[in-house]
C-alpha cells in the first residue's frame, strides 16, 4: 500500500509501500518513530482513509467496495478504538462515554445502558459509571476508553499509544487490560507505538521507517 | 444512530454551554417575543372587527347608489352635466362636501327590476327631537342610520322587523335606566313616544314599541328604527312643505333573500353594476379597514422578523463555536461509523431545537404579556368598545410563530452542521 498526501512540490510520501497481513486474534505492533508513517498505516488499516494505491483487503474482500453506510456499520460494529489522548466527551457521565458506539449502531435505550454496564463491569468501573469522563485519573480514563472500544464486542482494536499518557504502573494495568482481551477473548490487537518494551508483547512486531516496512519479528 | 438518539444527544448538547445557550436563546426569544405580540394585535383587532361583523353585519341588505366618482377626479370644478349633476346630495362617503348623483323613482325601479332583488327602500335620515317613556322626561334621540344594515348584538328582546306594519324601535342599553326602564329585559314591549317637528316647526308625537335593546357595536349607538316607523317619521317631518316637492335621496336599501349564497349576492352586485349602480354590503364597507389595519401588521410583523434573522446568526455563531470545540469529538463519533449525513443531523437538530427554546419562551411570556396590557386596557382606555382584546392569540398563529422560528433556525444550523458533517476523522483525531 502507499500513501501520499498533496501533490507537486507539496506531495509528501507517508508510505511508500508497505505490504503486511494480520490474521484474526493476533496481536501485532507497528513500531516507529514519530512522522514513520505507523499512524498512517493504521489508519488505513482502520479503514478511516484509503491507501493512494495498493488494496485494503478485509476477509477477501476489497475495503474499496465498501462505501457510505457499509463502511460505517463495519467499522461501528468491528472496530474499536483506543487513543492515547482518550478522546472522551468532557461533562458527559463514564456511562455515557462508554455506550456512544452503541448509540451509533442504533441500540435501544435499554439495552445500551445494560451492556454499558456490562462491560464497565469487565473493566472494574462500575463505581464509576455515573461519574464525569474529565474527572477521573489516567489510568482510569483510559480504562473507560476500552471499555468504550469493547462496548460493541468488536473484532479488532486499534490502540495507538495506548499507555503513552500514562505512568509506568498504570500503563502495565492497561496493557494487561488489552492483551488478555486478545488471549481470552480473541480479539485482534494493532498497537501502534514507539515503546519497545509494549512492543514486545505483541506476538508480531512491525517496524517502520520513512514510509517503509523495515523488519517484522515473530515473537 | 436512531432519530431518537439524534434528537435527545442535540438536546442534551444544547445545554452543554449554558452560558452561550442563554444568550442566543435571548436573541430569538425577542424576537420570537415581538412576533407574537404583533400577530397578536392583527389578531386581536381582526377578530374584534369580524366578530362585529358578523354579529352585525345583514348578509342579505345592500347599500345600491348610482355609479359615480364621490368626488371629481379633474382638478378645478367639475363640469355641469344636466343628467349626472341634477339633484346631487350630501354623502358621508369620500371627504366632507362630497355629494353623490340622486336616485330618480326610475333608478328606484330599475334596482327593483334586478333579479334577485326582493325589495328597494330609499333611505332616508329622520331626525326626532326627544324620546320619552311614559312621564319620566324627555331625551336626545340619535337615530343609527345603519339600522337597516345591521343585525347589532341584543341585550334583550328581539331585532327589528322591517316589514312589520307596526312602529319598532331597538334602544341602546345606555337609553334604559335615562328613560326610566328598571332593567333590558323591561323595556321590551314598552311603548315610547318619538317627537319630530316638521318643516314649519309644528312638532308631531309617534309612538313605537320597544322590540329589544342592543348592546353597543363599531356602528355607533343610536336606536334602529323599522322600516314603518322611519316612513311615519319621515312623512311627519315634510309635513306642511310645498305640494310637489321631491325629497332627494342618494342611497337605498336593497333586500336579497337571506339564504343567498356568497356566489349569489355577488352576481347580483354584478348586475347591478351592469345597471349603472354600485353595491355595497356592510362587509365591503369595513373591508378596507381590515385592508388598513392589516398593512399595518405587516409591517410590524416584518420588524420582528428582522429581529429574528439577526437573531438567526446568533445560532450560527454559537454552532460554529460548538463545532469548533467539539472537533475531536466529531471525529471520534465518524471514526466509530456515524455517518457525515447523521453528524449533520445532530447539529441541525441543535439549532432547530435552540430555536424552539427561544420561540417558545418567546411565545408564552408574550401570550402572558400581551394578555395582560389587553385586560387592562379593556378594562380602561377601551372599555367604550366592549368585546374588544386588543391583543388577542389563537393556538395556530402561536404555533406558526413557532415553527418560522424553527425553520429560520433550521436555515442557520446549515453553515454550522455542513462544517462538523465535512469535518475528516483523521484530521480531527491527528495530535501532536
Amino acid at each position: 500500500m502507499k500513501k501520499s498526501y498533496g501533490t507537486g512540490a507539496n506531495r509528501f510520501d507517508a508510505l511508500k509501500g508497505v505490504s503486511l497481513d494480520v490474521r484474526q486474534g493476533e496481536s501485532v505492533a507497528i513500531v516507529g518513530k514519530s512522522g514513520s508513517g505507523k499512524s498512517t498505516l493504521m489508519h488505513l488499516l482502520a479503514l478511516l482513509d484509503e491507501p493512494s494505491s495498493g488494496q485494503v483487503m478485509i476477509e477477501d474482500k476489497d475495503a474499496k467496495t465498501l462505501k457510505g453506510k457499509r463502511l460505517n456499520s463495519l467499522r461501528n460494529a468491528a472496530f474499536g478504538f483506543v487513543f492515547q489522548q482518550f478522546f472522551l466527551t468532557p461533562g458527559a457521565s463514564v456511562l455515557e462515554n462508554v455506550i456512544l458506539p452503541l448509540k451509533i449502531a442504533g441500540m435501544g435505550a435499554k439495552d445500551r445502558r445494560a451492556r454499558g454496564m456490562e462491560v464497565l463491569a469487565q473493566l472494574e468501573l462500575v463505581d464509576k459509571a455515573k461519574n464525569r469522563a474529565t474527572d477521573l485519573s489516567g489510568g482510569q480514563k483510559q480504562r473507560v476508553v476500552i471499555a468504550r472500544a469493547l462496548a460493541n464486542r468488536p473484532r479488532v482494536i486499534f490502540a495507538d499509544e495506548p499507555t503513552g499518557n500514562l505512568d509506568t504502573a498504570t500503563g502495565a494495568v492497561v496493557e494487561d487490560i488489552l492483551f488478555s482481551l486478545n488471549r481470552d477473548d480473541g480479539i485482534t490487537l494493532i498497537v501502534v507505538t514507539h515503546d519497545e518494551e509494549l512492543a514486545a508483547k505483541c506476538d508480531r512486531r512491525i517496524y517502520i521507517r520513512d514510509g517503509l516496512l523495515v523488519e517484522a519479528v515473530a515473537a | 444512530m436512531n432519530v431518537f438518539s439524534i434528537i435527545a444527544t442535540a438536546i442534551k448538547n444544547t445545554f452543554r454551554n449554558k452560558l452561550r445557550t442563554t444568550l442566543t436563546v435571548i436573541a430569538i426569544f425577542i424576537g420570537a417575543f415581538t412576533l407574537t405580540l404583533t400577530s397578536g394585535i392583527g389578531t386581536g383587532v381582526n377578530t374584534y372587527i369580524d366578530t362585529q361583523l358578523s354579529s352585525v353585519g345583514a348578509k342579505d341588505v345592500l347599500t345600491v347608489t348610482k355609479k359615480a366618482p364621490a368626488f371629481s377626479t379633474v382638478s378645478g370644478p367639475a363640469k355641469y352635466d344636466p343628467e349626472a349633476s341634477k339633484g346631487r346630495v350630501a354623502t358621508t362617503q369620500g371627504p366632507p362636501g362630497s355629494t353623490i348623483p340622486s336616485l330618480s323613482a326610475a333608478d328606484l325601479s330599475a334596482i327593483a327590476g334586478v333579479k334577485g332583488v326582493i325589495s328597494v327602500d330609499p333611505t332616508v335620515t329622520v331626525s326626532p327631537d326627544y324620546i320619552e317613556y311614559a312621564t319620566n322626561g324627555k331625551y336626545q334621540l340619535a337615530v343609527n342610520n345603519f339600522a337597516s344594515v345591521t343585525k347589532p348584538p341584543l341585550a334583550a328582546g328581539a331585532q327589528l322587523d322591517y316589514q312589520a306594519s307596526a312602529n319598532q324601535i331597538v334602544l341602546p342599553t345606555d337609553y334604559i335606566s335615562s328613560l326610566g326602564f328598571t332593567s333590558d329585559a323591561d323595556a321590551v314591549g314598552k311603548t315610547v313616544s318619538i317627537g319630530i317637528s316638521d318643516v314649519t316647526g309644528v312638532q308631531h308625537v309617534v309612538t313605537a314599541t320597544v322590540v329589544g335593546v342592543q348592546e353597543q357595536t363599531l356602528f355607533g349607538g343610536g336606536a334602529g328604527l323599522n322600516r314603518q316607523l322611519t316612513s311615519e317619521l319621515n312623512t311627519a317631518q315634510h309635513l306642511g312643505q310645498a305640494a310637489g316637492a321631491v325629497q332627494l335621496v342618494g342611497s337605498s336599501t336593497v333586500r336579497v333573500d337571506p339564504n343567498a349564497t356568497e356566489a349569489q349576492i355577488t352576481l347580483i352586485k354584478s348586475d347591478l353594476d351592469a345597471a349603472g349602480f354600485t353595491a355595497r354590503t356592510v362587509s365591503d364597507q369595513i373591508g378596507t379597514f381590515k385592508t388598513v389595519i392589516d398593512g399595518i401588521v405587516a409591517v410590524l410583523n416584518a420588524f420582528a422578523i428582522i429581529a429574528l434573522i439577526a437573531a438567526g446568526f446568533g445560532i450560527i455563531n454559537t454552532l460554529l463555536m460548538s463545532v469548533q470545540e467539539r472537533t475531536r469529538e466529531i471525529g471520534l463519533m465518524k471514526a466509530m461509523g456515524l455517518s457525515s449525513g447523521r453528524i449533520f443531523g445532530l447539529f441541525s437538530t441543535e439549532a432547530v431545537f435552540i430555536g424552539f427554546l427561544g420561540s417558545a419562551m418567546g411565545c408564552a411570556v408574550a401570550i402572558g404579556a400581551g394578555t395582560a396590557v389587553s385586560n387592562a386596557l379593556a378594562n380602561g382606555p377601551l372599555s367604550g368598545l366592549p368585546g374588544l382584546q386588543l391583543v388577542s392569540f389563537t393556538p395556530l398563529a402561536v404555533a406558526n410563530v413557532i415553527l418560522l422560528v424553527m425553520a429560520i433556525a433550521l436555515v442557520a444550523g446549515t453553515l454550522p452542521a455542513y462544517r462538523a458533517a465535512r469535518q475528516d476523522p483523521i484530521e480531527s483525531l491527528r495530535y501532536e
